[in-house]
């Protein structure tokens, strides 16, 4: 997972890419013919201080390699924000990015 | 006095219970909304109503004609006040609500992200505020050099 935090005017600007497949569970397989069991991201959150500052909550229309953005206020410069992601089949990355 | 080890399980136990509850609510993935396989459960589902406000206060930025489909970058920003969350949602596909984002007090009402159209289709957003839902939507085609799978 990539992150990116700049500050400018009191305003923070996140931008996240997350590396998934996220696969639909619609695909097939075309050598063996059998379907690509669905495995996506379900939730991302972001939290600054303590405090949620964004909770997305994804299903299986979102492409792969999940790319967002984002900007919130109260936050300053320095300050760490932590991203952390988990997915249907119950595994998560947890990631602390900087404000610059 | 000393605690017997079965009632220090009890307690302990009952209380991390008490202090996980709290977290769960907020962590819920809306597993009945994301399931829905039609535009108007889906809104059901995930807000309890259908009634829409078409809004010319919402933004929304998303291709006319999409060369890719698999990743179909897409916008939002609104002047509304008081946002509560924004969810977007893609007619066409399998499973139509494809993202539902929380926005707390200290958040702007704007985010950008990348969706997948199964088909060309009408992409609607929608934005819950003072427990109203205002709505935007826009019809995006596929570019016929789109590859397929």
């Amino acid at each position: 997972m990539n992150v990116k935090a700049k500050i400018k005017n009191n305003v923070t600007h996140v931008r996240v890419l997350a590396q998934h497949p996220m696969e639909t569970g619609h695909r097939v397989n075309i050598q063996t013919g059998e379907k690509i069991p669905a495995k996506y991201i379900q939730e991302l959150r972001c939290e600054c201080n303590d405090k949620v500052v964004f909770l997305a909550q994804f299903g299986t229309s979102v492409s792969q390699d999940p790319f967002l953005s984002f900007s919130f206020e109260g936050a300053k410069k320095g300050d760490s924000i932590t991203l952390r992601w988990n997915d249907n089949s119950g595994d998560t990355e947890k990631i602390e990015a900087t404000i610059k | 006095m000393a605690i017997s080890r079965r009632k220090f399980l009890t307690i302990s136990s009952t209380a991390c219970l008490i202090l996980m509850a709290p977290l769960k609510v907020l962590a819920v993935w809306s597993s009945t909304a994301f399931y829905s396989k039609n535009l108007d459960d889906a809104y059901r589902n995930l807000f309890d109503s259908t009634e829409l406000i078409e809004s010319y206060r919402i933004k929304l930025k998303v291709p006319k004609i999409a060369n890719n489909k698999e990743a179909v970058p897409i916008s939002v920003k609104t002047s509304i006040k008081n946002v509560e969350s924004i969810s977007l949602f893609v007619k066409g596909n399998p499973q139509p609500l494809a993202a539902t984002f929380q926005i707390p007090a200290d958040t702007l009402p704007e985010l950008s992200t990348r969706i997948r159209l199964e088909q060309a289709s009408i992409v609607t957003v929608v934005i819950k505020s003072d427990g109203k839902l205002f709505s935007k939507n826009q019809e995006v085609k596929l570019a016929t050099s789109s590859c397929p799978g």
